[in-house]
């Protein structure tokens, strides 16, 4: 393949993937914002959010767009009311201690990974896309005869995959109203920058972590939906997008939204990108070393503030 | 962040002694139930240890291997067992993975004291299982398709008696494809031993018939997503050889097919890139014209054989090779038949050496090397088979299937001759 098709492929399918990146790392950015629990198993609610959309468009059966619709309703709340119930039942009683919840999230992870495999099985289990077409994509050059259009074989993308751009970036502006012009922000800011004085103002800290903690899963989980069509669910795949949303997470800073969405992007486009041009092990090696670059000379990340 | 928190946990010392304490009983398994006969009567069950790959990224292969297993035994059972004793199936899962599955082999041979292993698939499983049950002196029947038995690369108490290995079946589909879908080929593989068999033999045995593999991608096993390995495809192939493992097989055919669109060149598959999966899945159209190497016909033929048939009766799948009681559970039927076939060998080897108990192992790797022709008969439904003693490598027919209205329709059937080759081993000459 020529370079320029060859660069723009990598580029839709970087795209692809630094779009479902953002979801599930600002959910994981979110827990630890305004929690200050690192969240071990997120990439479980991931993972079950993919399950749950399996299970919910297979139980309806018939145009696939109303079992997608469907899902991606109900499985990022179910996700998101399993995650609340795991912090009243588990971490609230752990005090929110850094380090047990750390431990009891591993636990966590266990669970869910073990319970899917004993319910739903160790099959990788399609979910149909609500629409699916193969674009192909025009390409240009200056050849003999002047200025031409051709089709390049193989550059081609489709409906759907445009749609998880789209979708991605419908959620994000979403969230970041949610946090900015809401009563609901207002109050999760003021429990992240002072859980104790918000506590004096007569904030519900602790409803206020249990729907947070739901947040975060329910955005993994929709990530997951939203992928759900091009991948598979299996009940492994959650190693994956939690290593990147920590990488992720890391890289722009804990805590910090903004930079949780600039790292996402740079991380989710430079993987698809030398994924392409030269191996996905490459890539992952890239990736795991600006972490250590960055927590060698930024330890707070690129837009994070010093803890003191 | 770990000082300062960390002596607030409410664990001391006596408890998780308490709890190591018993975390290592239940290891290593020293509860009622799980422990062995420690003097095996004769009218004791005959103890098969099934290395099962029940997680990990071969566990969709270990539930149908598993289901297979359970029949194969039932038959034999209802038969009168082996030597008038009956036979139990001992399950350990490997989690698809070499270390633990050495760790396996010795828990079979030295906690469930079984009589011999059985069952794994996963080349690099057999790899790491291999020299333990070697060193332990415990038959190990694998059912892997790995050439790494019949290369010599293992030992005397490793067998394949059930299922061919990867270098005859490469051998044999070589012709076909050369002379019928083109000389240029382009071979996608899983970056594991299992893969290098394809890459290697098949490159060779192409070239062998005047064609030429234009490039070699190499996917790793685990992953998820496919369209980025696309671009490497050369423009002048002719021919798409895939063969894909692992939980995202549905993911790569698809991404393949998006990938091509309207314009593909021809496409010849290894089932194991569909195997579990339904061939109607949503997304696959682009599959209709294609072909697919199946050691056992997925789906039943015309002409289908009355061992197929009672086979598929005594496994619980029907004609288009899915569950009986789900037919969106489609079975690994190309290589789970190897299972059932393996099992009947152990059973005739165990006759032939007149199988008492541990002492006898090496009397029955014996009876099997005496071995040679395998009838096709209900003992081995997917055809007849020659066993070769020397190699440890038993040689059956393969099949061509193309993809005709969503079925998998047999077009070209290779013989057992194309599928020989010569002799690289000779583990009848090694010590027990």
């Amino acid at each position: 393949m020529e370079f320029g098709p060859h660069l723009m492929l990598a580029s839709l399918e970087g795209a692809v993937i630094a779009s479902v990146l953002v979801l599930t790392s600002m959910g994981l950015s979110i827990v630890f914002g305004v929690m200050r629990v690192v969240n071990v198993a997120h990439g479980e609610f991931y993972m079950l959010g993919a399950v749950l959309a399996w299970y919910v468009t297979s139980l309806l059966g018939g145009h696939p767009a109303v079992g997608f619709v469907a899902a991606l309703v109900a499985a990022p709340l179910l996700v998101g009311a399993i995650a609340a119930s795991a912090d009243r039942v588990i971490l609230k009683h752990l005090k929110y201690d850094p380090d047990r919840t750390i431990v009891a999230t591993i636990g966590l992870l266990y669970i869910i990974q073990q319970t899917t495999l004993m319910t739903f099985g160790p099959d990788a289990r399609p979910v149909a896309p609500p629409f699916n077409h193969r674009l192909a994509l025009p390409w240009f050059e200056f050849g003999d005869s002047g200025f031409a259009m051709y089709w390049p074989w193989g550059l081609s993308t489709t409906s759907y995959k445009l749609f998880v751009i789209a979708a991605a970036a419908v959620v994000l502006i979403a969230l970041w109203l949610l946090i900015t012009r809401t009563k609901i922000g207002l109050i999760m800011r003021a429990t992240q920058q002072d859980s104790e004085t918000a506590q004096a103002f007569g904030i519900p800290v602790g409803r206020v972590y249990s729907m947070v903690f739901g947040l975060g899963a329910a955005l993994a989980a929709l990530g997951a939906v939203l992928v759900v069509p091009i991948q598979q669910a299996h009940y492994l795949m959650g190693a994956d997008p939690l290593l990147l949303s920590f990488i992720v997470v890391i890289i722009g800073g804990l805590g910090s939204l903004p930079g949780t969405v600039v790292a996402a992007l740079l991380i989710g486009m430079s993987d698809g990108i030398i994924s392409v041009f030269f191996s996905p092990t490459l890539a992952k090696i890239i990736a795991t070393f600006l972490v250590a670059m960055v927590l060698v000379w930024r330890p707070q990340g690129l837009f994070g503030r010093s803890v003191p | 962040m770990s000082n300062g928190t960390s002596k607030k946990t409410g664990l001391n010392r006596r408890t998780a002694l308490k709890g190591m304490g018993a975390g290592a009983l239940l290891a290593t398994g020293a509860l009622p139930g799980s422990l062995g006969f420690a003097q095996a009567q004769s009218s004791a069950p005959i103890k098969i240890g099934f290395q099962k790959h029940a997680t990990g990224i071969g566990a969709a292969y270990g539930r149908w291997y598993d289901a297979t297993t359970q029949a194969a035994v039932k038959r034999i059972n209802d038969m009168g067992g082996i030597n008038g004793r009956p036979v139990e199936i001992v399950i350990e899962d490997d989690g698809t993975d070499p270390k633990r599955g050495a760790e396996v082999i010795e828990k079979f041979a030295n906690q469930h004291e079984v009589d011999v292993a059985f069952g794994t698939l996963f080349s690099h499983v057999v790899i790491g299982s291999a020299p333990r049950a070697g060193e332990l002196k415990l038959p190990y029947f694998v059912v892997s398709e790995g050439h790494h038995v019949a290369s010599g690369m293992l030992n005397r108490y490793t067998l394949q008696p059930g299922i061919t290995d990867v270098k005859s079946q490469v051998q044999s589909m070589a012709p076909f494809v050369a002379n019928n879908l083109g000389k240029k080929v382009t071979m996608i593989f899983p970056d594991f031993a299992f893969g290098h068999d394809h890459r290697d033999f098949f490159s060779a045995a192409i070239e062998a018939q005047g064609g030429e593999v234009v490039a070699k991608i190499a996917v790793p096993p685990a992953e998820t997503s496919f369209t980025r390995y696309f671009p490497q495809i050369p423009r002048d192939t002719d021919v798409v050889y895939h063969v894909m493992v692992g939980p995202a097989v549905l993911t790569f055919v698809k991404e393949l097919g998006e990938f091509f669109g309207p314009s593909r060149p021809e496409i010849f598959g290894f089932i194991d890139s569909l195997e579990a999966v339904d061939i109607n899945s949503p997304g696959l159209e682009f599959l209709e014209g294609t072909y697919f190497w199946e050691g056992h016909p997925r789906h039943a033929q015309k002409d289908n054989s009355e061992y197929d048939t009672a086979y598929r009766a005594a496994v619980g799948v029907d004609d288009r090779g899915a569950s009986v009681s789900d037919p969106k559970d489609v079975s690994t039927y190309a290589h789970m038949f190897g299972c059932w076939e393996t099992l009947n060998v152990i059973k005739a080897g165990m006759e032939t050496a007149d199988y008492q108990g541990p002492a006898d192992r090496a009397k029955l790797i014996e009876a099997v090397e005496a071995m040679t022709d395998m009838p096709h008969s209900l003992d081995h439904p997917q055809g007849a088979k020659l066993f070769n003693g020397k190699t440890h490598q038993v040689f059956g027919s393969q099949h061509i299937s193309k993809v005709t209205d969503g079925t998998l329709t047999v077009e070209h059937t290779a013989s057992i001759e194309d599928g020989m080759y010569e002799d690289e081993v000779d583990y009848t000459a090694q010590s027990f």
